[in-house]
């Protein structure tokens, strides 16, 4: 440990505080590998075309280490969506029950992972028994969306008793992709409770993280990865919502928005610009008790916003 | 040409001149032993047979009241497998009240994820040890690997696997009628798909809030004991599921027990009728699958080589020992002839044989007591008048089997028209037009199943909407899942198993 | 205008106007065709079977280039491998080599003193979609130079069009400008679309007088399925049983694996039976299949998996 002196060589104030700063560094034994947070998109991590970069700071560590989330830009949006088209045929194409055991799988990555994801809300800001109970409830409500992908069918459809000799049937089908603004809080909770219900009908995500805790949406994201979901489905980006989210309502190849505690004038701009493509648009501010209530966040209400009905007519004769 | 060039020899080595031959007879293929398949065994080291089976009460292995047991045995081989506990009354009170307090103490105060994500740990389970699973349900009840393989293990984990999903979603299933549990379930297998079975019981009454004692059927109770160690390894708590073996005097105990607020059984409409009538004046809720006699319906427009898959399925699939068996093929005459050439044609190519065999199609016949009402039914066939024909084939030694046979010159009245055989025998009738074939595919106590085969769409509905049928397969045959509701009309039961609406069998709605 | 066959397959009788026979054919049922096809794919085939149905294989194959960068150099060299696959005496020589027109002498001289056939492609292979006029001379030339066996295409265009009259025509002409050498009929089935419009062309090709049908040219995907080739085995089945006259079949592109071969062998056996099993009815339009086949043989044989670096890739 270097001792200072000044520039008269005898010790002074300042130099007694340099010393004593000095005297408090402890070089580890054991230095860490330190994480690079990056978004998740098409199965891959990636940082931002725009090599942007918002710095987020770590309450928990001592002396308030610094790291950094990539900040999405515009063309970002653009290329995921591209990505989440591409994945859409595959996912919409699978069985309802082999998209449940995929929501499964997730949530068993998601429950070996608790640690590391309650430790991401702390240092989000979060409490250590709040963020416990988040991802609790997180791991819980992809169990109860797994449980949703074969059964929603059975309340939506119907055989329709039309008055002539025809067999009529309603059945619901996905839209494609559907673009997320994720709730600033609860950050985790809010992200996926949004997710889960859109994609569990055969539909794609791209999504846009809370602002407020966009680092605890990349380590989402590798659990996301781990599981058996195909690249694609599921895309998330950390990045300014005011900026990215009238590139997202403007697409024309996104079918749907679901946004979350907008401000009343973006959700305007949001709505007006859906316009072109006439999507379809939910838009709601639940608080946190709302996010943990299992019985009302797991309606199939939430899945039915997302899903067309198709009737077809066949005549029944010889 | 000299009469000598223009003969044509047939296959069996006599000749005969060409005018006087028709066209199938000269011209017949072969399906010999030019390439033969050799034995391909499913390797069985790596599974264990316990010697000897406990009952499994209140989450522990406990012996039998009475001490004794009995032996299960290889329907292939006749040898024995395994020692199973003999369960009597005193063992079904001990179930029963395990069960209740399993449901007071912890089913019914779990909230509803945590009894889903139980019975998910089940259903991953069991895909874990599907291989297993599977060997030990064919050695012991002679369906062959293939099926139990391919068939059983997967629809069995997906019975469990859908349910899982149900657990916290009663009030939307039932909105508004305030949906809860009966309490416990006393429920009676069979033989045919005895690990399947025991999945259509088990996941939706877990998944409704139940517990349950379950009986499996005496010749086949090994593969539900292993199930019973799965839901041991995945700590469900104790008294959930409680298995019981035993034979008829133990599923009456099960049947008969006040303790038991509801019935599930699956077996012959004979047993069928005698529950429901021991049931009756009590409270229980019941719900019954029972046999049947399916028409398999042919119109000449279906794409027959396509038919001739469903019709062979239909009807020997696991031997036939199917309750939804297409055991009558109702075809349009103007098809009938091709069809049988193909129909025949295709039973040339089944392989009868040893089940742990990864080729054999057809395996053996479930005990010696199913085998001869096999037998004497088919015989009172020939005696009514219809004309058999059987697969040719080698059977084994010892065991229990027989050939794939089909029956023409069939009419209503035979026996073999309107008895369930359960087992691997068609029996082949004609019709002329749409009306008729309804009016004889309907014409039966049974209403389980039925089948139409036709490429015209319109048709397939117009026959769907008036065959008395609880299920009705158009253009494919023995097709299940979990979300699809299944059961009988008329004297095949009552109940659904399956979808949404199989859930009702174990709850109470307002 | 060709002399086409009635409907039993007979020719008609010398003088009287060419009718073309009833193409009608069952329709397919997609899903469960399919589904066989699978199921078919679940038999073991283990040992002595094993190598009984991989030596089978490669006396079916049709060993294949058919590459613009093709030369006679190219083809020589495939030719010794086609007559001799392996040195030891246990495995056969291939059917035949399939070469484009121009490369038929190469292969007939390299091939000579062997069993094995000159196959070439003709009627403007892949497309077909030349005058008639130049397509016949495309087969007469490739049988002048010596061919033994022509493999044609279809026009796809007109199948689709529903000119089935037309198919039939081009067929049975085809058929007389191949004279001695036999033909093979290239339905192209991952361009018709449906089952249904497969056995329709199986039919059409049949009846004006096709000795064998083939799934593909392998110059686009899909090409040969396990499923399509069953529905093509139906057809020839039922045209069996009308006619007597038993009609080859042979799948091509996308077989690259021994696990492949056996298993339309398998289909084979389960849906014709015995007198299918040889060369003369069935083969396998294949290149990079004979080396898996010849490891998987070798393995059997030693007991250990191979590695492509011990057989000659020529």
């Amino acid at each position: 440990m270097a001792r200072t002196k000044d520039k008269n060589g005898g010790a002074s104030d300042a130099g007694q505080r340099e010393e004593a700063a000095a005297a408090a560094f402890e070089a580890p034994a054991r230095v860490g590998v330190r994480k690079a947070y990056k978004m998740l998109v098409g199965g891959q991590f990636i940082r931002s075309e725009s090599g942007r970069y918002r710095q987020v700071s770590d309450p928990m560590s001592l002396g308030g280490t610094k790291e950094n989330v990539p900040w999405a830009s515009r063309k970002d949006v653009r290329d995921a969506v591209v990505v989440a088209r591409g994945a859409w045929e595959g996912w919409s194409g699978r069985t309802a029950y082999n998209r449940g055991q995929i929501l499964y799988r997730l949530a068993e990555m998601l429950e070996a992972r608790q640690g590391e994801l309650s430790r991401a809300l702390e240092r989000g800001g979060l409490d250590a028994e709040r963020a416990a109970a988040e991802v609790a409830a997180t791991i819980d409500r992809t169990v109860a969306f797994a449980g949703w992908t074969d059964k929603y069918q059975s309340l939506f459809a119907s055989y329709n008793p039309v008055a002539g000799p025809h067999f009529n049937f309603t059945v619901p089908e996905p839209m494609g992709v559907v673009g997320v603004v994720a709730p600033a809080r609860p950050a985790l909770l809010g992200l996926m409770g949004a997710i889960l219900p859109i994609i569990a009908s055969g539909n794609v995500v791209v999504a846009l993280a809370s602002e407020a805790d966009p680092r605890t949406a990349c380590v989402l994201g590798e659990a996301l990865a781990t599981s058996d979901l195909p690249g694609g489905v599921i895309n998330v980006l950390t990045g300014p919502a005011a900026e990215l989210l009238p590139h997202l309502a403007k697409h024309m190849d996104v079918a749907a928005l679901d946004l979350h505690g907008l401000e009343p004038g973006l959700l305007r701009k949001a709505e007006e610009a859906a316009v072109g493509s006439v999507k379809r648009v939910r838009a709601r501010s639940l608080d946190e008790a709302a996010w943990m209530d299992a019985a009302g966040a797991t309606s199939p209400r939430w899945i039915e916003r997302f899903v067309e009905l198709k009737t077809v007519w066949h005549p029944a004769g010889i | 040409m000299t009469a000598k060039e223009a003969t044509i020899t047939g296959t069996n080595g006599g000749s005969a001149p060409l005018a006087a031959v028709t066209p199938a007879a000269r011209t017949a293929l072969d399906f010999g032993n030019a390439w033969s398949y050799a034995p391909a065994p499913e390797a069985t080291d790596h599974v264990r047979i316990q010697p000897r089976y406990e009952l499994f009460i209140g989450g522990k292995w406990v012996a039998p009241q009475s001490g004794k047991y009995f032996d299960t045995t290889s329907p292939s081989t006749e040898q024995k497998l395994a020692e199973v506990a003999e369960a009597d009354e005193r063992d079904v009170d001990l179930a029963v009240k395990a069960a209740r307090s399993g449901y007071e103490k912890y089913w019914s105060k779990l909230a509803p994820i945590e009894r889903g994500k139980y019975v998910y740990r089940i259903a991953r389970v069991m895909q874990e040890k599907a291989r297993e699973l599977s060997i030990v349900e064919t050695m012991d009840g002679g369906k062959p690997i293939k099926e139990s393989r391919d068939i059983d293990l997967p629809l069995a984990a997906a019975h469990f696997f859908y349910y899982a999903g149900w657990a916290d979603k009663l009030a939307y299933a039932f909105p508004g009628q305030n949906p809860r549990p009966l309490g416990v379930a006393g429920q009676v297998i069979p033989w045919n798909f005895p690990l399947l079975m025991a999945a259509w019981k088990l996941a939706p009454a877990l998944a409704a809030g139940n517990t349950c004692v379950l009986k499996p059927a005496e010749t086949t109770p090994l593969s539900a004991l292993m199930l019973a160690k799965i839901i041991e390894e995945c700590d469900l708590p104790p008294g959930v599921v409680n298995i019981v073996t035993g034979a008829g005097a133990t599923g009456a105990a099960v049947v008969g027990h006040p303790g038991v607020d509801k019935v599930a059984f699956t077996g012959s409409t004979d047993v069928g009728k005698r529950i429901q009538k021991a049931l009756a004046g009590t409270n229980k809720k019941l719900t019954l699958e029972l046999g049947g006699k399916a028409a398999n319906i042919v119109f000449a427009d279906a794409p027959l080589d396509q038919v001739v898959e469903g019709v062979i399925s239909g009807i020997f699939f696991n031997q036939g020992h199917v309750c939804c068996a297409g055991s009558r093929l109702l075809v349009e005459e103007s098809a009938f002839e091709v069809l049988l050439r193909k129909l025949k044609d295709r039973m040339a190519t089944l392989r009868v044989g040893d089940p742990l065999d990864k080729n054999t199609d057809v395996g053996a016949i479930n005990s010696k007591m199913q085998l001869d009402k096999i037998r004497q039914l088919v015989e009172s066939g020939e005696q009514e008048g219809a004309e058999r024909f059987s697969a040719p084939c080698t059977l084994p030694e010892r065991g229990y089997w027989f050939a794939p046979t089909l029956f023409t010159g069939v009419s209503q009245s035979h026996r073999i028209a309107r008895e369930e055989i359960f087992g691997p025998v068609l029996s082949v009738m004609t019709f002329r037009t749409p009306d008729e074939a309804i009016e004889k595919a309907n014409n039966t106590m049974y209403g389980l199943s039925a089948g139409v085969w036709t490429d015209k769409g319109s048709k397939s509905f117009w026959v769907a909407q008036r065959l008395r049928a609880g299920v009705v397969w158009a253009n494919t045959y023995n097709k299940f899942d979990p979300s699809s509701p299944f059961g009988g009309y008329k004297e095949s039961g009552f109940g659904r198993e399956g979808g949404r609406q199989g859930l009702l069998a174990y709850l109470e709605v307002d | 205008m060709a002399l086409g066959s009635n409907g039993n397959g007979a020719p008609s009788a010398p003088g009287a106007i060419s009718t073309r026979p009833d193409f009608t054919a069952p329709t397919v049922d997609k899903v469960m065709v399919e589904e066989r096809a699978a199921a078919l794919g679940k038999r073991s085939i283990k040992k002595e079977a094993k190598v009984a149905g991989l030596r089978l294989s490669i006396a079916m194959m049709d060993l294949t280039t058919l590459e613009g960068k093709d030369s006679p150099g190219k083809v020589r060299q495939m030719c010794q491998k086609a007559r001799r696959p392996d040195a030891s005496p246990d495995i056969p020589p291939v059917a035949a080599v399939c070469v484009y027109p121009t490369l038929v002498s190469v292969a007939k001289s390299a091939l000579e003193g062997s069993t094995v056939k000159v196959a070439s492609v003709a009627t403007a292979f892949p497309a077909g979609l030349s005058a008639l006029s130049v397509k016949l001379d495309d087969v007469r030339r490739a049988v002048e130079w010596g061919a033994d066996e022509i493999d044609m295409v279809i026009d796809r265009g007109a199948m689709l069009a529903g000119e089935h009259d037309k198919i039939y025509d081009e067929i049975a002409a085809v058929k007389e400008a191949c004279g001695k050498a036999h033909l093979k009929v290239i339905l192209e089935t991952g361009e018709l679309g449906t089952y249904d419009r497969v056995r329709k062309a199986s039919q059409i090709a049949m009846l004006a007088g096709a000795d064998f049908i083939k799934t593909s040219t392998g110059k686009i995907q899909p090409a040969a399925t396990p499923a399509v080739t069953l529905v093509m085995l139906e057809a020839i089945r039922d045209f069996y049983y009308a006619t007597g006259r038993r009609i080859g079949m042979k799948p091509a592109g996308g077989i690259r694996t021994a696990k492949q071969a056996l298993h339309y062998l398998v289909i084979v056996k389960e849906t014709l039976g015995d007198a299918w099993l040889t060369p003369d009815l069935f083969r396998f339009g294949a290149s990079t299949l004979l080396n898996d086949v010849l490891m998987q043989l070798e393995k059997e044989r030693t007991g250990a998996y191979q590695s492509g670096d011990y057989f000659s890739k020529d």
